[in-house]
């Protein structure tokens, strides 16, 4: 397995902040969160937050850090021995277009592309999740077709509802809540990724992968029920890197 | 059972926080000025993590439907029980049908009210702390029944303390240096000047009126943390508080200190803070 050559930064006097070379890839995402699961073994009294290129390690009190880090070190030196990379696979519903695509005839018009151009190539990657954060279960996924590179709307909404799928610049991605932002709108996904009284709460990890799949308005209407009702079951498949 | 018959400005219920799920976005929340908080909760003698309700800029108006101690710490907000003043700091017993009432702050922001045995909503995740979407509700309504422990034949015993107000009024925020200190040769121009306190101040973050640093710097979104101070390239500190995102953009310049967090919870629009490196 490749090894990287990280640093180690305090980050106030109760976390540590690793950094691989700060670029978007693939190898290092796996290598961070095979890292994440040994420090997990060895500390249990942590949080850990990937995102990209870090893994932040916060303790609940006050450490030493230069034993911490010279401790960490010693943990990495463990993760050449990584297994093959499971992960899951999340096939997410989206009802493209429509009322709740606010703007998809202005994005698809703007691109020179049809609305059909934009599901296909909207739907065909298998994304990766880099990071969860600014709302409870939102996902940073990698992976946008260039071709639907957009800058984010000049004038940002006040409220984008829940399920919102949007794009924003070379990024893609749902809005778990209802929320402020300024993506350009294309559909709405059923699915809940965050849900307080779901005990999986948001069941998508750092590292798994995202597809979207196109649904019509009766097909989402069902999943919304399904989900309402609490009985929706995710679509997952095991995938391995 | 305390029935709320004001609500006040910004009333909200909290705890230490919700530790444990920030890989999936969740904000720790919890009390902005946890070194008041605390001394309220001891003053009952109450476990450290008890909730107690937080008052923001105008307390509201209580009735109580149990009989139970008190304690009021933090902001001073002229609290009257029974149209009777009562000070901070110092324990009291109410009896049912007493009504407690806050008026603005005097001195300070957040003022914190403990009750016996902490507030008994239910725990969200770990936490009773309020925060949408993890709670149904951000902050308390008026009506709203906030259940606690409901005991008679309590004896009130002596537990006053004096509290210092430089709390209140001191400018001075111990900060260590954040992971993009290293980006700035020329921070320490920058940090030797004087904040004032913006409009944009909540539970969030603050902000203050005046350019930091202005600068083009950008980095991949990394985790952030309660105290985490933020620089945007137009120059603008974000000072991230408890119930700040998990994750940011910009370059993390400065972690505050946990008392520093707590004391710029105190500070309103129009105060000075400064900056001092540990």
């Amino acid at each position: 397995m490749q090894s990287f050559n990280l640093t180690y930064k305090p980050f106030g006097s109760k976390a540590i902040l690793i950094e691989w070379p700060a670029i978007i890839n693939e190898e290092i995402l796996k290598d961070i969160v095979s890292y994440k699961q040994h420090i997990q073994k060895y500390f249990s009294n942590t949080e850990l937050i990937v995102a990209y290129h870090t893994l932040t390690v916060i303790f609940t009190n006050s450490v030493n850090y230069r034993e911490i880090e010279e401790n960490l070190r010693d943990i990495y030196k463990l993760n050449i021995e990584r297994q093959v990379f499971e992960v899951s696979l999340w096939k997410l519903p989206v009802l493209y277009g429509d009322r709740l695509g606010l703007d998809m005839q202005q994005y698809a018009s703007d691109k020179n592309l049809s609305e059909q151009d934009v599901v296909s190539l909207h739907t065909r990657p298998l994304y990766t999740v880099y990071a969860i954060g600014f709302l409870p279960g939102f996902l940073y996924l990698g992976g946008l077709d260039k071709k639907l590179h957009q800058p984010r709307r000049s004038e940002p909404r006040l409220k984008i509802p829940e399920g919102s799928v949007g794009i924003g610049g070379r990024q893609t991605g749902i809005y778990p809540q209802a929320s402020p932002g300024g993506w350009n709108i294309i559909g709405n996904s059923p699915v809940r990724l965050f849900d307080v009284n779901n005990p999986q709460r948001c069941p998508v990890n750092v590292g798994d992968k995202v597809q979207f799949y196109a649904v019509n308005r009766y097909e989402y209407e069902l999943i919304a029920i399904q989900v309402q009702t609490g009985v929706y079951q995710f679509e997952k498949q095991v995938h391995y890197d | 059972m305390i029935k709320v018959v004001k609500t006040g400005f910004y009333t909200t219920i909290q705890d230490t926080g919700r530790y444990g799920y920030r890989h999936k976005g969740i904000p720790v929340s919890g009390v902005m000025d946890a070194y008041s908080a605390n001394l309220a909760n001891a003053l009952l003698g109450n476990d450290k993590n008890a909730a107690v309700l937080e008052m923001t800029m105008l307390g509201p108006t209580l009735l109580f439907m149990t009989e139970t101690e008190i304690a009021i710490t933090g902001a001073c907000m002229s609290a009257a029980l029974n149209n009777e003043s009562i000070i901070n700091n110092k324990k009291y017993l109410v009896k049912s049908g007493d009504i407690l009432a806050f008026k603005a702050v005097t001195k300070g922001f957040r003022s914190y009210l403990a009750v016996k045995d902490g507030i008994q909503t239910p725990g969200v995740l770990g936490s009773r702390s309020m925060y949408i979407p993890i709670t149904n509700r951000s902050q308390i309504e008026n009506n709203t029944i906030i259940p606690v422990d409901t005991r008679i034949g309590h004896t009130i015993g002596y537990a006053h303390i004096k509290r210092d107000w430089s709390w209140f009024t001191d400018p001075v925020l111990d900060v260590y240096k954040g992971p993009e200190y290293d980006l700035f040769p020329e921070i320490g121009k920058s940090l030797e000047k004087n904040y004032t306190v913006s409009n944009v101040n909540n539970r969030m973050a603050y902000q203050v009126e005046e350019a930091f640093l202005v600068h083009r710097h950008s980095i991949l979104t990394s985790a952030t943390l309660p105290g985490t101070v933020q620089l945007t390239p137009s120059g603008k500190l974000i000072i991230l508080m408890k119930d700040a995102q998990t994750t940011g953009g910009y370059p993390r310049i400065l972690q505050l200190s946990d008392m520093a967090m707590a004391k710029l919870a105190q500070k309103r629009m129009g105060d000075v803070i400064s900056f001092q490196l540990l």
